[in-house]
């Protein structure tokens, strides 16, 4: 079997010109970059297609289109969970009842909104965590860009720089990085969000023929389902035991640990998405940000899941063959999209999927590297290192933590290659510090007595509940280490993703019932006027200024849920 | 923001369409390239979607926009 791609002239030529303009858009912005705001918040000026195509689009990285092909492959249509359960719902909490709290505060980040509702310690917490966070994501982002293209795209590169040797590896890694440094210290944030939403179109144009040629030689829908097991067709028929599906987690799991928790904890509190709809151009647009972005969402299944569910329907029927993990005898289902691109695509196209792939890495990183500048210039530098500056000087700091933070993301990068071990253990602590944050955001938007030392408390009684319930249970197949079972084993799960599920429910009811129970035994610090437009009960509902019924936010959530319902059905 | 989205957008759409829409032209005849493909032409198909869209994103920003004087 053919392992590289022979890339022709064109597809070279496809990928070159989508470079161009990855640069000239931020060398286009420049010249709009003259405050802060501007660089980092993108002046809270664009319209809301944009900041919610940009929504979903950060969150479609390399982890997301690489990993739910291969979970596609391995699990099946119960993947489709993360993008309707696992994410809907809390697009549509976030828009209506959130986002008033988010845009119509001072706040210009999560972590400041912490510092304004509780206190200095739940920011600092929650800022460090995320700046850690941002980076080390970015690097693995960029790591896994320069694996695949060494990989798929061999150059034979050898080159010798005063001594140090550069390899294709390490060709693609500086490349990558060096391109997402320049849009990004160009055009800030906008640069990021701009090149997400052209991201999106890339993605969807270039990974639709691969669906729709996969799916004929199979044998269409019919064929799909003719050559895959029966619980691997379904999202919720099957999980009323967890033993039989594939997955092996059962509906309580996944409706509290996906649906709840690891759905709300994510799309509601993580910077990184918030930030896009932060951008938007009025309450009414920040609002719809997450419901635009909720409609591709629902779709993006046949687009990264179904081309997984195509590929071992394949080597069910012995014409295509998945290759090995290097050195062992597991298969490598993360080779999945390559793969099928490597079958179907003909010079031409071939460049174009290529090109979306490479694109979602870079937006992988650009994201976070967009999210990372802000909370450490706006929580990290003007809150501990240097408050009170002249704006030039924070736009200036905003400039060269874009350098540190893609410098530091290359060692990142270079230290995931090396000890793949540690950035699992990085990876799981960081899990553990999101899971009960959702429980802080719910108990404080909601119940104004809440107090900062509860909130503080309850995110570090639910972390360490997380490492204790991880550190109790193994996913089946597993061996005690970073994929848990340090403390003991009490528990086997039928597979990470279900222990996943579960951890989060632990961390999350730990934090819940830490952060009331503190709460009724300190004193509320802050005065209800104060906390007005932090507190839903202490802040006046929002007017929205469209001009009619069917652009008003709450329309569109119930349009939203409504296809989701529908979908769900479809495929249940 | 100053500069619109949809610019860049639909002048790449409309470049990387046509570049995909003379390939596939070029290669009409060529079974052979397209047998992986399953005897679409793809790169024709692709291309053309591609040019339509990118045109639409052209025509629909502030490039081809009459400015209203209220």
């Amino acid at each position: 079997m053919q392992t590289t791609f022979s890339l022709g002239t064109i597809d070279w030529a496809i990928i070159i010109i989508y470079f161009i303009f990855v640069l000239g858009i931020g060398w286009a912005l420049k010249r709009y970059m003259k405050d802060s705001s501007a660089f980092l918040e993108a002046s809270r000026s664009l319209p809301a297609w944009v900041t919610g195509l940009a929504f979903i689009s950060a969150n479609l990285g390399a982890i997301e289109m690489i990993g739910m092909a291969a979970s596609g492959a391995k699990y099946g249509m119960i993947i489709i969970h993360h993008f309707l359960i696992g994410a809907i719902p809390a697009m549509i909490f976030l828009a209506i009842f959130m986002m008033p709290f988010y845009y119509g505060s001072k706040a210009r980040s999560v972590p400041e909104y912490l510092k304004l509702r509780f206190d200095e310690k739940t920011r600092g917490f929650n800022a460090f965590a995320f700046a850690i966070m941002t980076v080390f994501s970015s690097g693995i982002s960029m790591y896994a860009l320069a694996i695949l293209a060494q990989v798929i795209m061999p150059l034979q590169i050898d080159w010798n720089i005063l001594g140090i040797h550069i390899g294709e590896f390490d060709f693609y890694l500086l490349i990558s990085a060096a391109i997402v440094l320049v849009y990004m210290v160009l055009g800030g944030l906008t640069s990021a969000i701009y090149n997400e939403v052209l991201q999106f179109f890339l993605i969807v144009i270039g990974f639709a023929p691969l669906v729709f040629i996969g799916l004929q030689d199979i044998g269409g829908w019919e064929g799909l389902k003719a050559n895959l097991p029966e619980n691997m067709l379904h999202s919720w028929k099957f999980t009323g035991s967890a033993a039989d599906n594939p997955l092996g987690v059962g509906w309580f799991g996944i409706f509290m640990g996906l649906g709840f928790v690891l759905s709300f904890g994510y799309w509601t509190t993580n910077f990184l998405v918030v930030q896009r709809a932060m951008a938007a151009g009025s309450m009414s647009a920040a609002r719809k940000t997450p419901l635009i972005g909720a409609l591709p969402k629902m779709f993006m299944p046949l687009l990264v899941v179904v081309p997984g569910m195509i590929a071992l329907a394949l080597t069910n029927i012995g014409t295509l063959e998945l290759p090995l993990k290097e050195g062992t005898n597991v298969t490598d289902f993360d080779k999945v999209i390559p793969m099928l691109l490597m079958r179907y695509m003909p010079v031409g196209v071939l460049g174009l999927g290529l090109t979306g792939l490479m694109a979602s890495f870079m937006s992988g990183m650009a994201g976070n590297v967009s999210a990372f500048n802000t909370v450490f210039t706006f929580d990290i530098y003007q809150a501990y290192l240097k408050p009170n500056q002249s704006d030039k000087h924070y736009l200036k700091v905003g400039r060269w933590t874009t350098v540190v933070g893609v410098l530091v993301s290359i060692v990142t990068a270079y230290v995931a290659r090396s000890f793949n071990n540690v950035m699992d253990f990085l990876q799981l602590i960081f899990a553990f510090i999101n899971a009960p944050l959702f429980a802080a955001f719910l108990l404080g938007m909601f119940w104004k007595r809440t107090t900062g030392h509860a909130a503080f408390w309850g995110l570090i009684g639910g972390t360490i509940a997380a490492a204790i319930h991880q550190g109790l249970t193994l996913p089946a197949g597993a061996s005690v280490g970073v994929k848990g079972g340090y403390f003991g084993l009490v528990h086997t799960y039928g597979s990470e993703m279900a222990q996943n599920y579960w951890t989060a429910v632990y961390a999350f009811s730990t934090a819940l019932i830490l952060t009331f129970g503190i709460t009724l035994l300190t004193k509320k610090l802050k005065t209800d006027d104060e906390l007005k437009g932090l507190v839903y009960s202490l802040t006046p509902r929002v007017q929205d200024d469209s001009k009619y019924w069917y652009q008003k936010p709450e329309f569109m959530a119930v349009i939203v849920g409504v296809i989701a319902i529908i979908i769900t059905i479809i495929v249940w | 923001m100053g500069l619109d989205i949809k610019i860049p957008i639909g002048l790449m759409f409309t470049i990387l369409g046509l570049i995909l829409t003379i390939l596939g032209l070029v290669t009409i005849n060529d079974t052979e390239m397209y047998e992986q493909a399953l005897d679409h032409n793809i790169n024709l198909l692709s291309g053309l979607v591609m040019l339509v869209f990118g045109c639409f994103m052209l025509f629909t920003s502030t490039l081809f926009k009459k400015k209203k004087k209220e």
